[in-house]
């Protein structure tokens, strides 16, 4: 076990746990912070995406000794940030949660991706969404709340 | 019956002194050899002419030998000539929809870094090494059916510096001796289930070794295909 100071939604934290525990794990069991979800562990679902150095970032597969100096944000700080913010605005305006397990995980990759191209083209959002997938097949909807957060937002 | 020095003869001595001679002239040219191919200075510089000429059939061994690891999965995984990065021994598709991108580094939500980090995850099966990417279309190393291009092809391929981002001889051993990417080759991880990923054929000092002496040979490619 070893003791690592991490930075979460701008907050130092400190935990103490073996090197290889992933982030997701250090996230959910020793800071309490649910809103990222375990959906497969392996990196295939893209439910557990952070932002991690400001990149989308699949914390299942993340060890905790390779987070380093990188600030983590995570699902719960997406509604104080101006991008996140319009991107559960529109989440909500056009209703695209069926059972939500995956969302969390949406709207992180959601928010990287407006970071990025502002302006996203369809092929855009389905190459950078197409990591993240949704067993209720929310697509459709995921794609319109992109597109629209995309016009709310002044580039 | 006791047994003591005895006085070499007149020829016993021209003989030792004639032998002595060949022996202090092969051991200074095994030092002076062991000095040149110990230097690591010689890495990454221009081909330093070697004590003894490299021959074209020197180097296409070499080659040979080099294009053995090149081709090996853990190399040519990322040197596709389509728009996805490939994972395994089998070489298959990168799972997860993961994409090349304009860059070879992935799209903006989906990129290499998304999941590989700097250094090995062995607690979770996911490598890494500093600025994983897909080398560029200039440096596949494979066709678009995935098929293998042959030694003469990457050979050509390797050694055309409109292809191989304006590298001569010195600049491709530079790359092959420090590459991150390149090194990770040699200590790839573990696979998520606990094993180790298979290695290339060489070790990385073979591999150096190898490429150095393509390289002295002027870099010759097979004539076949």
């Amino acid at each position: 076990m070893e003791i690592y100071t991490i930075t979460v939604n701008g907050l130092s934290k400190q935990v103490t746990v073996d090197p290889g525990t992933p982030l997701l794990w250090v996230l959910r069991e020793e800071l309490k912070m649910t809103g990222t979800k375990y959906g497969c562990g392996i990196a295939a679902c893209g439910a557990c995406t952070v932002h991690l150095g400001g990149v989308a970032t699949r914390s299942c597969v993340v060890p905790i000794s390779l987070v380093g100096s990188r600030p983590v944000v995570t699902i719960e700080a997406m509604a104080t940030d101006p991008v996140g913010r319009a991107v559960q605005d529109e989440w909500v305006s056009l209703d695209v949660v069926q059972c939500g397990y995956c969302q969390s995980g949406q709207i992180m990759s959601a928010a990287a991706l407006l970071k990025s191209i502002p302006k996203p083209t369809d092929k855009d959002i389905e190459e950078s969404m197409g990591g993240n997938l949704c067993r209720c097949a929310t697509y459709v909807r995921i794609r319109e709340a992109i597109k629209s957060a995309s016009q709310q937002l002044k580039v | 019956m006791m047994v003591g020095h005895v006085a070499p003869s007149g020829a016993a001595r021209k003989f030792s002194a004639m032998h002595f001679g060949k022996i202090v002239l092969l051991f200074a040219s095994l030092v002076a050899l062991a000095a040149w191919t110990s230097n690591p200075r010689r890495e990454g510089q221009q081909s330093a002419p070697p004590t003894v000429a490299t021959t074209r059939t020197d180097g296409l061994a070499a080659w040979q030998q080099v294009y053995s690891v090149l081709t090996h999965p853990r190399c040519i995984n990322c040197h596709t000539a389509t728009n996805y990065p490939q994972q395994g021994d089998d070489r298959h598709r990168h799972f997860a929809n993961v994409l090349r991108g304009p860059e070879g580094k992935g799209v903006p939500a989906l990129q290499c870094v998304t999941c590989h980090q700097t250094a090995n995850a062995d607690s979770t099966g996911v490598p890494g090494a500093h600025d994983w990417h897909l080398a560029p279309f200039s440096m596949k190393w494979q066709d678009l059916n995935d098929k293998i291009l042959s030694s003469t092809e990457i050979c050509r391929s390797l050694t055309d510096r409109s292809k191989n981002d304006n590298r001569d001889g010195a600049a491709l051993l530079k790359h092959n001796t420090e590459e991150p990417l390149v090194l990770w080759a040699f200590q790839p991880g573990r696979r998520s289930d606990g094993s180790m990923r298979t290695l290339p054929p060489l070790t990385h000092e073979e591999f150096v070794t190898a490429t150095r002496t393509w390289v002295e040979a002027g870099t010759p490619c097979p004539q076949t295909r």
